[in-house]
């Protein structure tokens, strides 16, 4: 069984993160890491590959410079293999460009029998690409998965919704998107770090994959203007005289949590 | 959430632009990675230490190992996941012997993973630390068959080691020994049956891994008196079967636990060996030597610990320093209450931190590839190059080991000062890193022997030269230092704290062999001196790398770099005159004066 996992590399979260001014966009010329909630999808698709008894988890990616130490991350973890998208021309790509981009690179791996992503990434949030990559590949998409089991020729998948869970059954190949906490990500080993420096990544240009426009030019949007987000009010401070507990009944009632 | 930040770009500094990596990884021993490799290595390390070991920090402190009747001794529950996943890490074996599944990375490689495990976990990382040392006793004086049967599964840390030295009569003496070892050729050829009671034994018994292989030092028949007659054996806490199963369990067992100030997570334990089966490691009578053998790294890493919690700690100070507010800093509006960082002696208490942080770590990582150096210059058949680094290892080894535990234990005080009266509550866990550091100054040879060590034995090395050698170093960088904007105060200390130490080397020369009283009552504030000035010429040479490269990382590396010079290093001035002084006045009073008051 081959798996394909989508895997984003973002700047540090744990860094303060900068605006570029010019152009309203994430500045993403420093160190990046692999997205934490790629790690689930490759996680699921290890164990799934693990589970068949053979194949292999391939990895693709896209980013605006030649970074590649999240995808050795998901190497170390002990992911075969990458196709990496890098070019400058990418910067300013919206979902739909990305998701072509991302579609085109798991074409150029000749497909898989599941292709996996994270439901949105931590530093875009548009939450769209998934659905966008399976409609350009036409493939079945399943969304939110919490579980994930491979029957054959089939996908069972347990899709997290508001009160509880789907049970959604579908043909392979397919693609899913997995949330945080679908299974519990390995850390690389000092084995599986080291491993990872001779695993191929092929590095190519989104030219080569025939994808033209991109960046700025191919983006059905742009971002007319940035706000600084409202500072958080400072909290209500409730003195206990004793009857303080009815006040934070009360507060609670309001929110409509009790 | 962790409440531990590895600081990698501060280890990267450290590594590349003061201890020389580069020139580590060029060689051919070391060619198995370059610099990004070991970037890239400490990254995921890093990672998997502070969201995995450091959480398990409290837990050991407040919940610790127990001994339970019967003798088995039980770890804090979270102690036993984490070090499961230690284990399928593979951290453990990245320096080590391919041949036994290490990673033959450069030593300076596993220490600075030793320094974030110690920094997320002191008490947790013992349990490897001391696992390292036996494993290198094995590996270099054990046979082939000792080192196929133990040496894999030491490795992967499936099963932990010991030390087992000291003995109630025997502490700092080790050649007091009285352990016992008899031939038991009835048992196996080669077998010896030992018997005696060794305490303050590090991870002694515990139940996170499933084998623990004792070192034991003990004195066969006829052996002669002190440390000539001690031998090194080999003793399993459980027999390893042919096919590398576990078999019956040996006699040894654990009496009891230490009740301790600190590294409660860390049992100390109170082994006995009633005729428990062993072997003997190298030969009869060489146990010392193969003590010897892993001393320096042993000294190192204790060493390590004192940087360590004090970055640990920090990290905490700063924290707080930072949310905490309370009265008005100079300049701040009528009225306001500012965070206390602003206040300037919180400020010269976070930056004395910082910059003996910096300074050790300095110190530290450049004996670490001090080691390397002389082991890649031993591999390229340099024996000239080999002397030069085996000599730098052997002068920095006591300067790394005391200097860093003692300023280590003065660091976490400082950090708990920072937290005001919530240091002194124990739920706010700044004074766990003071209590844990204690144990550091003293075990691995007290620092009082380390200083002894530097008199004794390094000022005697090539008559000094090799002090004076490294003071030549520093005193070369003295012009280019005075150059970089801001550095000429520091120079001038740099260069005023050189000629001191050459004064006092002088001295300590001349005396040594006239007046060993007096050699040795100064040897305490002399290894303080020197050390002192060996971190500031050290962090001279990161302030050369950085300058010039105009960003904010590189300022801040250069501005705590002066703040040691300005503020740290004057404070070794006061020092000279003690060195000098006779050592008489220390028996000024008599021991019955000093009871009678």
């Amino acid at each position: 069984m081959n798996v394909i996992v989508c895997v984003k590399q973002i700047p540090d979260p744990a860094l303060p993160g900068a605006l570029d001014p010019a152009t309203n966009t994430l500045k993403r010329d420093g160190k990046l890491i692999l997205d934490e909630s790629d790690s689930y999808g490759v996680e699921m698709a290890l164990q799934l590959v693990d589970a068949a008894g053979g194949g292999e988890v391939s990895l693709v990616s896209m980013a605006p410079n030649g970074e590649v130490s999240g995808m050795r991350t998901a190497l170390a973890m002990g992911a075969a293999r990458g196709v990496l998208v890098s070019d400058p021309a990418l910067q300013g790509s919206d979902a739909l460009t990305t998701a072509k981009v991302l579609a085109a690179a798991v074409r150029r791996l000749g497909g898989a029998d599941l292709v996996i992503a994270a439901t949105e990434s931590s530093d875009g949030y548009t939450g769209t690409v998934p659905e966008q990559m399976a409609e350009l590949l036409g493939l079945p998409s399943v969304t939110f998965a919490k579980k994930v089991a491979v029957e054959g020729t089939s996908v069972k998948v347990q899709r997290q919704t508001e009160e509880g869970y789907d049970e959604v059954t579908c043909t392979l190949p397919a693609l899913l998107s997995v949330t945080a906490g679908v299974v519990e990500p390995r850390y690389p080993s000092f084995k599986g770090i080291m491993a990872a420096k001779s695993k191929p990544i092929d590095e190519v240009k989104a030219a080569d994959l025939g994808i033209s426009p991109v960046g700025w030019a191919g983006a059905g949007q742009q971002i007319a203007s940035v706000t600084q987000a409202e500072a958080r009010a400072a909290g209500e401070i409730i003195e206990d005289d004793g009857e303080g507990f009815t006040k934070i009944v009360a507060y609670l009632e309001n929110l409509k949590v009790i | 959430m962790s409440d531990y930040t590895p600081p990698l770009a501060d280890i990267k500094f450290a590594m590349e632009a003061i201890a020389d990596l580069g020139a580590i990884v060029a060689s051919d021993r070391y060619s198995g990675a370059d610099e990004a490799t070991v970037e890239g290595i400490l990254a995921e390390a890093g990672r998997f230490i502070a969201e995995v070991i450091a959480p398990a920090n409290r837990d050991g402190d407040t919940i610790g190992s127990k001994w339970q009747p019967g003798g088995k001794v039980t770890v804090p529950p979270s102690f036993e996941g984490a070090y499961a996943k230690w284990v399928e890490s593979g951290f453990g074996a990245m320096s080590f012997d391919p041949d036994f599944g290490g990673g033959g990375l450069p030593w300076i490689a596993s220490i600075a993973v030793q320094e974030m495990l110690t920094s997320a976990n002191m008490g947790f990382s013992l349990c490897p630390l001391l696992t390292q040392g036996a494993i290198e006793a094995i590996h270099v004086h054990g046979s082939d068959e000792q080192k196929a049967t133990y040496l894999p599964k030491m490795l992967t840390g499936e099963w932990t080691g010991t030390m087992n030295l000291t003995e109630p009569q025997a502490g700092s003496d080790v050649g007091a020994v009285i352990s016992k070892a008899e031939p038991a050729d009835d048992v196996a050829p080669g077998a010896w049956r030992i018997s005696g009671q060794k305490i303050y034994i590090t991870w002694g018994e515990h139940d996170m891994a499933s084998n623990i292989v004792h070192l034991v030092l003990a004195r066969t028949p006829g052996s002669a008196p002190g440390t000539k007659g001690i031998s090194m054996f080999l003793v399993p806490k459980f027999f390893v079967n042919a096919d590398g199963s576990l078999g019956d369990r040996n006699s040894v067992q654990c009496l009891s636990t230490e009740h301790k100030m600190g590294i409660h997570g860390s049992p100390t334990c109170v082994m006995l060996y009633e005729d428990a089966i062993g072997w003997l490691v190298g030969g009869e009578n060489e146990g010392m030597r193969n003590m010897f053998t892993m001393m320096n790294n042993a000294r190192l890493s204790v060493g390590l610990q004192g940087l360590a919690l004090a970055e640990r700690a920090y990290q905490q100070a700063l924290q707080y320093s930072v949310d905490r507010q309370q009265g008005r800093a100079i300049g701040a509006p009528a009225g306001a209450s500012s965070p206390i960082i602003e206040h300037p002696d919180v400020r010269r208490m976070l930056m004395t931190q910082r910059a003996w942080i910096d300074a050790l770590r300095a110190l530290i990582y450049t004996n670490a590839a001090a080691i390397d150096l002389g082991a890649a210059a031993r591999t390229a058949g340099d024996r000239d190059g080999a002397r030069t680094w085996q000599e730098l290892t052997e002068l920095l080894i006591p300067l790394s080991k005391s200097l860093s535990t003692d300023v280590g234990c003065e660091m976490t005080s400082l950090a708990l000062q920072v937290h005001g009266g919530m240091g002194f509550v124990e739920e706010t866990g700044a004074a766990q890193h003071v209590r844990d550091i204690r144990i550091s100054p003293i075990y691995e040879g007290t620092n009082g022997i380390q200083a002894a060590d530097l008199v004794g034995r390094k000022l005697a090395m090539r008559g000094g030269a090799v002090i004076t050698d490294l003071l030549d170093e520093f005193d070369g960088r003295g012009a280019a230092l005075a150059r970089v904007e801001g550095c000429a105060a520091y120079a001038e200390q740099l260069s005023h704290a050189t000629a001191l130490c050459r004064t006092a080397t002088a001295h300590l020369g001349e005396v040594a062999a006239t007046d060993p009283r007096t050699l040795l009552s100064a040897s305490s504030p002399y290894l303080r001196l020197l050390g002192t000035t060996v971190c500031a010429g050290l962090l001279a040479k990161g302030v050369l790398a950085a300058a010039g490269k105009d960003d904010d990382y590189h300022r801040a590396r250069i501005a705590s770099a002066r703040f040691f010079g300005e503020q740290i290093l004057p404070t070794v001035s006061g020092l000279l005159p003690s060195i000098l002084a006779s050592g008489a006045p220390l028996y000024g009073l008599s021991a019955s004066q000093l009871a009678s008051r």
